[in-house]
């Protein structure tokens, strides 16, 4: 009887291994539900016309209890890269790491070398800001045109990511109507860098993408 | 001999002293150093998870953006064919205009573009691919583009997961995203 508790527990894991794997937004298999996995991407005009609001999130499907104890990675660099001249190569970043409870947000500016490889540019302009904790009001800090946030939030994306599974899949031959959005009340680590667009360069189009680097 | 004992005593002494006399009057410093290499990256949403088979997945992900496009186009071209009957027929084309190759291209190098004199939007109807906002509902533009044929109308089946909003409203200001749960 013990044995047999012990795997249907086995059982129960796996198949949220599953869930959880399959879940997640993104996408490759060396990262997928490590500290470095981006879940998502996004680049808007802020509030004020004169600013760009750059977002990256991480570590997808955080329920509410698992939000309360997780922390961003201090071997984890997460780099916004700016090409403003349209070959596709990062002119600028804004490189955000954390260290003791602090988002240092470094930039815009010219990265050492471009590429896969990055060390942080500590001569560029800081924004440095306390790391929100899960029960506080967002804490923000401004600086030299940078505005920066990080800490949980709710995941903005929704999707009914289990039925595109199952589409792709062979399982279902369409969406649902309504669908059930696979991310409802689930959160991520969220960094939040909002700037001058005079800071960024660019003739009305920037081409950008973000990164996690690892030390 | 002993020349060159008093020698090493004296650099030994000299760097003792600099040594000393760098501690004192230091800040706290917090150690940035290091070099940090590319673990994940993205641009567009769900480009790699849709787009690329399993066992490409990582090497599509270690690709930078200028790479993609040469690497990745014909992958991306016949899993648009695989993938979708609105890509069946020589000739199909998007509601972009831009038939199987040509979206291939455009998809493969996972970048997003910005707008920094306008609309920033996903798609909104008129605006296509001047940003990201976070209502923007980004799957269903996708789903149009890869099953919605010429016209938006083909494949309704398909091209609509019909979640269409966020489970909870953002914020006019910054940092926008809403409280967690």
């Amino acid at each position: 009887m013990k044995n047999l508790n012990v795997a249907g527990i086995a059982i129960i894991l796996f198949a949220f291994g599953i869930l959880f794997m399959s879940a997640d937004h993104i996408d490759a298999p060396a990262v997928s539900g490590s500290s470095a996995d981006i879940t998502d991407f996004y680049a808007f005009q802020g509030e004020n016309a004169s600013n760009l609001v750059f977002v990256a999130n991480l570590n997808g499907l955080l329920s509410p209890e698992m939000t309360t104890t997780q922390t961003f990675d201090e071997n984890v660099l997460v780099e916004f890269n700016i090409d403003n001249d349209g070959d596709y190569v990062e002119d600028l970043v804004i490189q955000a790491i954390p260290r003791n409870g602090k988002m240092y947000v470094f930039g815009p500016t010219a990265p050492a070398s471009t590429g896969k490889s990055s060390t942080v540019i500590e001569s560029a302009s800081q924004t440095v800001v306390d790391i929100t904790k899960y029960s506080e009001s967002p804490i923000s800090a401004t600086n030299a045109g940078v505005t920066a946030f990080a800490g949980p939030r709710d995941d903005p994306f929704f999707m009914d990511f289990a039925q595109y599974g199952a589409v792709v899949g062979g399982m279902a031959s369409g969406f649902n109507d309504p669908g059930s959005d696979t991310f409802a009340g689930t959160n991520v680590m969220s960094i939040v860098v909002e700037v001058d667009k005079s800071l960024l360069g660019g003739n009305g189009s920037l081409n950008t993408w973000v990164e996690t680097k690892t030390k | 001999m002993k020349n060159i004992q008093l020698l090493v005593f004296a650099i030994c002494t000299m760097v003792f002293i600099t040594s000393c006399g760098d501690d004192e009057p230091m800040e706290p410093t917090v150690d940035f150093s290091g070099t940090y290499a590319l673990a994940d990256q993205m641009g567009r949403p769900a480009i790699n998870t849709v787009f690329i088979p399993s066992n490409m997945k990582d090497t599509y992900n270690e690709t930078l953006p200028a790479d993609q496009a040469a690497a990745f186009q014909m992958t991306i071209e016949n899993g648009l064919k695989a993938l979708s009957p609105a890509y069946a027929n020589e000739g199909d084309q998007n509601a972009l205009g831009l038939d199987a190759a040509a979206f291939a291209g455009v998809l493969a190098t996972d970048v997003l573009t910005v707008s920094t004199n306008g609309v920033t939007t996903f798609y909104d109807g008129t605006n296509v691919l001047t940003g990201r906002a976070l209502a923007d509902d980004v799957i269903t533009v996708e789903l149009l583009l890869i099953f919605g044929g010429e016209d938006f109308t083909e494949n309704p089946a398909l091209s609509d997961d019909h979640v269409d909003a966020n489970d909870k409203p953002f914020l006019s200001s910054f940092p926008y995203l809403a409280a967690p749960f």
